[in-house]
């Protein structure tokens, strides 16, 4: 069996359950090549362990189908949503979809039925009747009916046409816009609010939580339409092809300089996590690596068991020495939500050193230790850098050598042997002078001086990127342009 | 022992012991029913993955074994022991007796002298068992090695008895808090589930069996509620265990509606970081302050 050979034999009427289990297993190969193709570590055992799970749970069931798939190919929480977009593609024209048969209809007129046929009833439907319908499905939140009307607006609005390549997302922003997405929530929150008690019209709480209800109620909306769209142009383009439109890095490796919004946020929500999990390891590694003094009371305890030959000589437990970390970091335009990041990932780590002091640099300089000191969490003091940080001296632009200068006229009497100090930025100098003695004094302080570069190494030393001048007096330079790096390199450092 | 027929199955039945089951955690229950693999359950603190295994003893008619783990938890701890002091003892008794070394080593090594560690136990145990390996994630990287062999042979070989094998594959939950990420090796041997906080519908439900005395309207507060919480951002979201805990003070107190003041006095049964408290109380509105904000329109 060849892992690419699969390719979709034109649409396949929905609701009819796939016929063979050769034809299954191709499926799920091309599926699984696809996973490891967007970065899924899926090993061979696994690959195994989906082919017998789908022998056990039938495809009709999609739910169970899917959490079987998801069980055996996923083990990373952070891989579910690279899991879910890849899922629907491929498994949107196969299994039956729930409860009635407008599935194939609609999958038929995707191909390039003219629009407006098909859907049964609902193609009489004015505009207006339909928002109606839509409106009360929301209401009493009928999914069946939601999904049906969902799959009509689709029809009608999108305007899909075959063949044509543009992305899902302006088809979903067509559908959304001519439904009036808004509207719908207003006159949804006002129907609710009609029929909600007199005394708890104005209690802030009661509103709140309708208030959610129905931006949940419309997001189950949105995302029907979403994958009804998803369907339609799987079935006009093919698995593959949709696959590959829709390929994402993962969280862990979406570059920071160049992050979409969406991944930003999947980015904050799989830091807490990483950081956690690395914090742990890394205690764990320095405490056992290597033992204690001998501790004569408990050797002398325990030799009992044994008559009294001390057999089993015991150790106390050791304690040792935490680094001291500064880092100095450009939170001009072009690497800021890099700093963000790193000083987040770092302060989020504070309890494995005895002590974090953070700077923050554009032309000017400031400390920013305080924010984090004061903030109850991070994304606040993160936010509080970025607002009142005083980092601009002359013009707001990056002037690596002036900052610099002033962090060594200031502090560089309380860099010690003990302190690691951690420099962010792409050493884009604007053509100022580098004041690179100034790292070669800190570095002759201070126990290492590394470097963490956002820019991808093929970039470096060209333009006004001067990393050149500072590499020779840093213990290391490294390339950090995703979360995976930036793991790589705390492990690194603190396994010296 | 009764196998799981369906997923469906699995729901009625976990439901039976009060665990309500969406058919993400049932379906991977019934496969690892099927395959004979372990589970591997993931997911925030208190949403139910230790639940998850004992309904699934009490629902299969299995005993639970639970080996709780912990770091610096060893062979000695996790599988079996020498019990050295009874030996010791039996080395001594036996001084008068004249006894030849082959004699007393095989008798000082042998069933009486074995102490059996909860992994042992499962695997000699005839009848059917469901093994709880809690939070492995704080046991070291050697320890994780020691369990893989145990969950892929479910054989044990103790030097000086041989080679023990189990009547049965008992079935294996493994909880993780995911404060470190578990070896690859581990993750591959086992199916992976992550339960998440429900969602609205599935929490009023749990209130509601867990709690039987609430009434539906008043479950249906409690749960929308503590959604409204959770889409907050809090250093440590409610559980669903604190979700519960919280219905049953509402009860105690009497309380039939939920409102800003009672919202106030009780809060801190959900929250337990003050800074938590402090945000929500403020989001929520639930201080009463005069010029509240929140929400002005529909």
């Amino acid at each position: 069996m060849t892992l690419r050979s699969y390719n979709v034999p034109g649409p396949r009427p929905a609701g009819v359950a796939l016929a063979e289990d050769a034809d299954m297993l191709e499926v799920l190969q091309g599926f699984v090549h696809e996973l490891r193709l967007a970065g899924l570590p899926v090993s061979m055992t696994e690959n195994l362990d989906a082919m017998q799970a789908v022998a056990h749970v039938p495809i009709s069931d999609r739910a169970a189908f899917r959490s079987a798939l998801a069980a055996t190919l996923v083990k990373h929480h952070r891989h579910q949503r690279a899991f879910d977009v890849l899922f629907d593609v491929y498994f949107s024209l196969h299994g039956a979809l729930p409860a009635d048969g407008s599935g194939a209809e609609a999958a038929a007129e995707g191909t390039g039925g003219p629009p407006g046929d098909g859907g049964g009833a609902a193609g009489e439907l004015s505009d207006e009747e339909l928002a109606d319908l839509l409106l009360a499905a929301l209401s009493s939140m009928d999914r069946d009916e939601l999904r049906r009307l969902a799959g009509e607006a689709v029809t009608r609005y999108a305007g899909m046409e075959p063949g044509r390549p543009v992305g899902g997302t302006y088809y979903l922003y067509r559908t959304l816009r001519q439904l009036d997405i808004e509207g719908l929530t207003a006159r949804l929150a006002a129907l609710a609010e009609a029929s909600a008690p007199t005394d708890e019209r104005d209690d802030p709480l009661a509103t709140r939580i309708r208030r959610e209800e129905h931006e949940q109620r419309v997001r189950q909306l949105r995302e029907l339409v979403e994958a009804e769209i998803r369907r339609r142009l799987v079935a006009d383009r093919g698995v593959e092809a949709m696959a590959r439109t829709l390929r994402r890095p993962l969280p862990e490796d979406a570059d920071f300089m160049h992050a979409s919004r969406q991944e930003m946020r999947e980015l904050q929500r799989a830091i807490e996590p990483l950081t956690r999990a690395l914090a742990a390891r890394l205690a764990q590694r320095r405490r056992r690596r290597h033992r204690g003094q001998l501790d004569f009371r408990s050797t002398v305890r325990h030799s009992l068991s044994y008559g009294g030959v001390p057999a089993e000589p015991k150790f106390r437990h050791p304690r040792p020495s935490k680094p001291e970390i500064m880092v100095v970091a450009d939170i001009s335009g072009s690497v800021a939500s890099f700093a963000r990041f790193t000083l987040q990932f770092v302060h989020a780590m504070a309890g494995q050193f005895s002590k974090v002091r953070s700077w923050v640099f554009i032309d000017g300089i400031d400390e920013v230790t305080r924010f984090f000191d004061e903030a109850d969490d991070l994304t606040e003091a993160v936010h509080r850098v970025n607002t009142d940080a005083d980092v601009v001296w002359v013009d707001g632009h990056s002037d690596y050598g002036h900052a610099f200068e002033v962090f060594h006229e200031r502090h560089a009497r309380e860099v010690t042997p003990k302190t690691s100090l951690l420099v962010l930025g792409d050493a884009r100098n604007n053509y100022h002078a580098p004041q690179a003695w100034v790292l070669e004094d800190l570095r002759r302080r201070g126990r290492h001086v590394y470097w963490l570069n956002p820019e991808q190494r093929g970039y470096w030393d060209t333009g006004d990127s001067v990393i050149a001048d500072y590499a020779p007096h840093c213990d290391g330079v490294f390339e950090c342009r995703n979360l995976r790096q930036l793991q790589q390199f705390v492990t690194a450092v603190i396994e010296r | 022992m009764a196998r799981f027929e369906s997923v469906d199955d699995v729901v009625t039945r976990l439901r039976g012991a009060d665990y309500l089951a969406d058919t993400g955690i049932a379906g991977v229950v019934f496969l690892a029913d099927r395959l004979e693999k372990p589970v591997l359950v993931e997911g925030p603190a208190g949403v139910g993955k230790t639940e998850l295994a004992k309904a699934t003893a009490t629902v299969t008619g299995s005993r639970l074994i639970r080996l709780q783990c912990y770091e610096g938890l060893d062979e000695s701890k996790a599988l079996y022991e020498w019990n050295y002091k009874k030996q010791l003892l039996r080395i001594q008794s036996d001084r008068e007796h004249e006894a030849s070394w082959a004699e007393v080593e095989a008798d000082i090594f042998s069933e009486p002298f074995l102490l059996t560690r909860p992994l042992l136990e499962a695997i000699r145990a005839e009848e059917p068992i469901v093994l709880l390996i809690d939070e492995v994630d704080r046991v070291e990287v050697e320890t994780e090695a020691l369990l893989l062999e145990v969950l892929s042979d479910f054989q044990v070989s103790i030097p000086e008895l041989g080679t023990i094998k189990g009547h049965q594959r008992p079935r294996v939950f493994l909880t993780s808090n995911n404060t470190r990420e578990l070896s690859e090796a581990l993750k591959r041997r086992c199916l992976y589930l992550h339960i998440d906080y429900p969602d609205i519908e599935r929490e009023r439900e749990i209130v509601r069996v867990r709690v039987p005395e609430i009434d539906e309207d008043l479950a249906g507060q409690v749960a929308s509620v503590v959604r409204s919480v959770r889409q907050l951002d809090l250093k440590k979201a409610p559980s669903i265990s604190e979700t519960i805990d919280w219905a049953r003070t509402l009860l105690y107190l009497g309380r039939h509606e939920i409102d800003a003041e009672v919202l106030d006095e009780t809060l801190h049964v959900l929250l337990k970081y003050q800074s938590d408290l402090a945000r929500a109380h403020k989001e929520l509105g639930a201080d009463r302050g005069p010029g509240l904000t929140t929400g002005t329109t529909g």
